[in-house]
């Protein structure tokens, strides 16, 4: 059999999801004999790869380069999860956005408060500059299926992907669907 | 005092006798839309040139209400008590655009040499005039709405005396539910059937309310009413009060209607003088006061059982129904609400009778409909009509139809709960049920006509601005549905909206509409749902495959400048 | 006097003067509420519970609708389970809820309808308003962007209690809770700290101070306990009897 295209993606958020995805711990390994981890922040891959079935997608799009990014991603594959509450909803990457324009608090932290660096980073191609607004990222892209929880549990993560490695998107629902929870 | 039918006839009299020692009276139009235009200058130069040609003695002055063309004001009539020569043997002449300056003329040739200045009059035969039937404006532009005596001269309070002294409450109830009146506040409710509810509801004390909230954008109507013949109103609740067992009244009028305001409490107090309210109103073994009650101006407050809250000084949201108002209402008691055009029919029909009143409109709306005509016609103001007229007769006859060169869409009638209906349908003729066939409502009397330069996704998105900033905020449906729906509208509007938002708005429409608490939230998608019905198109034409998924560009942070 | 009438197809009888909400708990046919408690007078406002019924086009709030012989109602159509649905990301996309963050997450009502209703993400646009946080009060804390207007708290608080701290200011999109004149809940004098609004609050809006992320336990049946108790003249809680 061969085995599906999977790749996850690390947007604006914690990494929290990640780390709940190496909480599968054993069943890591029957995940890899039906799926091949073709691009993810805990792979040595530069670029997001054609082809791809199934994309992980945790964070929230917070950034320029977070936009170029999940555009990417949606145009290279076939199904798009957002993985995680601050995909799903903004998150606590989001908080920022009832502050709206984040200028005015960019200026005050290093600019105003001034402890760390010499004016606002801005190193272009090194710090990507912030969009003005948070969004989740079914705001941007089409998104196929939700995985919510902040983070979301590996037994939560193993539900979604059990259909999902066989050419299914996952139905979750009940306490599996709760957002802020792992359960 | 009054207290019997002589004493009405006596005031009517002298009232008459008064008016005819002048050769002319000079009716100058003293409502809002005239007087914005100028009409306050115009009534001066009468006054000041009259003086100067010393004729005084001859020419009497008089500010009254609205005549209706207001888009040709200000206007001014001249009545003369013989028909003269030079007018075409008429005694009426009708003349608009009236500035000072062509008040001195209009003093100089007519009211000194009986000659009709006739570049400035309007025929009286013109559709806008002779296709009206008025019956609740009958006295507007003909009286000075602040003088009882005024209201008397033209059958004032007859109504009053003929109900108190020859029928008993239940046969005025009786006439009404005869009449086939119906709530000219939105719904078309029967009033005679309000009226027997409340008639026969059993409590100490009960009430009647007159709704003179007026809040729909664009509305003029019962400010109309209230402004130009406030003794009507006041004498059509007294009957309801007499009709019901109320003891109690409240007038409820907005904070920005100031001059209804004020002419409504000097009718109160022109009446109670007379002995028309208060203890033993024309000397009978009946009472009834009435007091006016200011609104902050709310929309929402309209609604009857927020302007119940709104009186008893609570927050102006509405509440669950059942109880109904007539059930529980102003302090628990019992309590009827009417517009104010409802009440203002209730003298005509008492004095007529209910056989006069079923003559008049269409088998299921009897009687007139007062119409604020808006939009891209060549005339515009204040109506009155039979109903059963045809929407077309309105548009193409009495509004002398659109601009030459332009296409007649569509009318929107009913104002933010209401509808467009477009050109294809205007032959229906005007009635609750036909309107709402249509899509759309007979509202409190808003009818906009657009032509093909409007846009109908326009429309209805500002009918839809309007109903978020309105909306209490009680329900969560009409709460948070009308900003989304206001969103998607803005964003199909800016060509930036999908067929997954046109969907999405559908959807909202859908549940707001069903699931909204008030009256309100359960409207306000209308405009929505009647422009999709008719011009969907349009809104199609709207649509893009690739919405710009980011509208805001990134922060530039060279902009910020260095630390 | 007892009278028949139909939930979903199934005949039941009950009293008359009932409301259908206390019918269908009884029976066992679950209606989400939100507004609603059990204690306090009926605000008919979030419209999760509304029921079809027969005979008539506008939908019913069961936690208002008195029982009457011969009604029928259905309460899990499509239509209305779409309708809950939407509502229920409506609440979530006016305010602004961070689970991750909150006192309350794994404890709220909020949480549990979206539960129920299937909801694992917002199809509307979330319009992150600028809301205030009070912390002025010695025991207690408000956080205005976890409210969702339900006024649990100005009913408990008026209706129970007899201070009537709470009330709500603007309109639409702006309506929110205040406390007194608008002023600081801390210096708001008619409140006694009595906590009924913290209990009966469904969300993390209003909390107690010193409990942190999902520490808050809301007690909502307190008013319910309070209003029987002096009904009935008997302050023994139940299970003491
Ligand atoms: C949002 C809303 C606004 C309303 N505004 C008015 C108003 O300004 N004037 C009015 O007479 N009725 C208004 N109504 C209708 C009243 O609730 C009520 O039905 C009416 O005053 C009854 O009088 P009627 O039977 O004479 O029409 C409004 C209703 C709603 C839901
Ligand atoms: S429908 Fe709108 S105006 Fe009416 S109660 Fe609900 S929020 Fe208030
Ligand atoms: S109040 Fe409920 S829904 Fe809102 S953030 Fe807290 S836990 Fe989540
Ligand atoms: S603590 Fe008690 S008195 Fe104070 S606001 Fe809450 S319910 Fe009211
Ligand atoms: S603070 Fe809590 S109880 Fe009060 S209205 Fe908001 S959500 Fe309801
Ligand atoms: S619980 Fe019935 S409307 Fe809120």
């Amino acid at each position: 059999m061969s085995r599906i295209k999977l790749a996850t993606v690390w947007l604006g958020g914690c990494a929290g999801c990640h780390m709940s995805f190496l909480d599968l711990d054993e069943w890591l390994f029957e995940l890899a004999k039906v799926a091949e981890l073709v691009f993810s922040p805990i792979a040595d891959a530069k670029v997001f790869p054609e082809g791809v079935d199934v994309a992980l997608v945790e964070g929230a799009v917070a950034n320029e380069d977070n936009l170029e990014l999940i555009k990417k991603v949606r145009e290279r594959s076939k199904w798009v999860i957002s993985f995680g509450d601050c995909a799903v909803t903004g998150n606590v990457t989001a908080l920022r956005n009832p502050l709206g324009d984040p200028t005015p608090m960019l200026k005050r932290i290093y600019l105003a408060a001034n402890v760390v660096t010499e004016g606002v980073p801005s190193e272009k191609g090194i710090v990507p500059a912030l969009l003005p607004r948070v969004m989740p990222v079914h705001e941007v892209i089409k998104v196929d299926a939700f995985l919510t929880g902040c983070p979301p549990s590996a037994a939560r993560i193993q539900a979604a992907l059990e259909p999902l490695v066989k050419g299914e998107l996952p139905k979750l629902e009940g306490e599996h669907i709760r957002f802020g929870q792992g359960a | 005092m009054i207290k019997s039918h002589s004493d009405l006839e006596i005031i009517s009299l002298e009232e008459k006798q008064n008016t005819a020692q002048y050769r002319h009276r000079v009716m100058c139009c003293n409502s809002t839309a005239c007087l914005s235009a100028g009409a306050h200058g115009v009534r001066e130069a009468f006054e000041a040139s009259i003086k100067r040609e010393g004729l005084e003695p001859q020419v009497q002055v008089v500010p009254v209400g609205c005549m209706g063309l207001c888009s040709q004001g200000p206007l001014v009539a001249v009545k003369s008590r013989l028909p003269n020569q030079e007018t075409g043997g008429k005694t009426e002449t009708l003349y608009h655009s009236v500035n000072p300056e062509l008040a001195e003329t209009i003093c100089q040739e007519h009211l000194a040499n009986g000659k009709a200045v006739e570049a400035q009059v309007l025929s009286p035969e013109l559709p806008f005039f002779a296709r009206q039937q008025r019956i609740v404006l009958a006295n507007a532009g003909e009286i000075n709405p602040e003088r009882i005596e005024d209201y008397i001269a033209r059958g004032g309070y007859q109504a009053l005396l003929q109900a108190l002294s020859t029928m008993t409450p239940l046969e005025v109830v009786e006439s009404i539910e005869q009449s086939g009146l119906r709530g000219r506040g939105g719904g078309g409710y029967p009033t005679g059937k309000k009226w027997r509810m409340l008639h026969e509801a059993q409590a100490e004390s009960k009430y009647v309310v007159a709704n003179g909230d007026e809040g729909d954008p664009g509305a003029y109507m019962d400010r109309t009413i209230m402004e130009d013949d406030p003794h009507r109103i006041i004498e059509g609740m007294t009957i309801a009060a007499y009709a019901t067992g109320a003891q109690q009244g409240y007038l409820y009028v907005r904070a920005e209607y100031p001059v209804a305001v004020r002419r409504l409490e000097t009718a109160i107090r022109q009446a109670k003088r007379q002995g028309l309210l208060g203890n033993k109103i024309l000397d009978k073994d009946f009472g009834f006061s009435l007091e006016v009650r200011i609104g902050a101006g709310a929309f929402v407050c309209g609604e009857e059982t927020a302007l119940l809250a709104s009186i008893e000084g609570k927050r102006g949201q509405p509440v669950l129904r059942p109880p109904y108002p007539t059930q529980r209402g102003l302090w628990q008691s019992p309590t009827m609400i009417n517009n104010v055009e409802t009440f203002a029919n209730i003298s005509s029909i008492i004095q007529k009778g209910a056989d006069w009143f079923r003559s008049i409109g269409t088998d299921s709306s009897k009687g007139s409909k007062v119409f604020a005509l808006a939009g891209k016609l060549n005339h515009t103001g204040l109506i009155e009509v039979p109903l059963g007229i045809t929407l077309r007769d309105i548009v193409e006859d009495m509004g002398g139809g659109v601009a030459k060169g332009r296409n007649l869409k569509a009318v929107q009638t009913g104002g933010p709960s209401g509808g467009c209906i477009p050109e294809a349908y205007l032959d229906t003729a005007i009635d609750y049920e036909s309107l709402q066939h249509l899509g759309s409502i007979m509202g409190s009397g808003g009818f906009i006509v657009m032509d093909n330069d409007d846009s109908m996704v326009d429309i209805a998105k500002f009918f839809m601005e309007f109903c978020r900033d309105e909306s209490c905020g009680k329900c969560l449906p009409c709460r948070a549905g009308t900003v989304q729906m206001y969103q998607l509208l803005d964003k199909i509007s800016k060509s930036q909206a999908s067929l997954d938002d046109l969907a999405r708005l559908e959807d909202l429409c859908d549940m707001v509409k069903h699931t909204s608490l008030c009256g309100l939230g359960q409207t306000a998608p209308n405009p929505v749902l009647s422009t999709l019905q008719y011009f969907r198109q349009e809104y199609l034409d709207l649509m893009t495959d690739s919405p710009p998924q980011v509208a805001d560009k990134a922060i530039n942070y060279e902009a910020l400048g260095e630390g | 006097m007892p009278i028949n009438l139909n939930i979903n197809e199934q005949n039941l009888k009950a009293q008359e003067g009932e409301t259908l909400l206390t019918v269908a708990r009884r029976e066992g046919i679950p209606l989400p509420t939100l507004c609603f408690l059990e204690g306090l007078s009926v605000a008919g406002s979030c419209r999760l519970c509304l029921v079809e019924v027969e005979g008539s086009s506008k939908l019913q709030p069961a936690c208002a609708l008195k029982v009457t012989e011969g009604l029928s109602v259905k309460t899990a159509t499509e239509r209305l389970k779409r309708y809950r649905k939407m509502i229920v990301e409506l609440l979530f996309a006016e305010g602004n809820h961070v689970c991750a963050v909150c006192v309350s997450n794994g404890n709220c009502e909020l949480q549990d309808l979206a539960v129920q209703m299937g909801v694992d993400h917002i199809r509307f646009s979330y319009q992150f308003p600028e809301r205030k946080v009070d912390l002025s009060h010695p025991l207690f804390g408000f956080d205005a962007n976890r409210c969702v207007l339900c006024t649990r708290c100005v009913r408990a608080c008026d209706e129970i209690e007899g201070a009537h701290t709470w009330d709500v200011a603007g309109r639409g999109q702006s309506a929110h809770i205040i406390s007194d004149m608008a002023q600081p809940w801390g210096s708001a004098t008619s409140c006694t700290s009595c906590s009924k609004c913290v209990a009966v609050c469904p969300v993390g809006a209003l909390f107690g101070k010193g409990v942190s992320v999902a520490e808050m336990k809301h007690q909502p049946a307190v008013v319910d306990f309070l209003a029987s108790a002096r009904r009935e003249q008997n302050w023994h809680k139940k299970e003491e009897q």
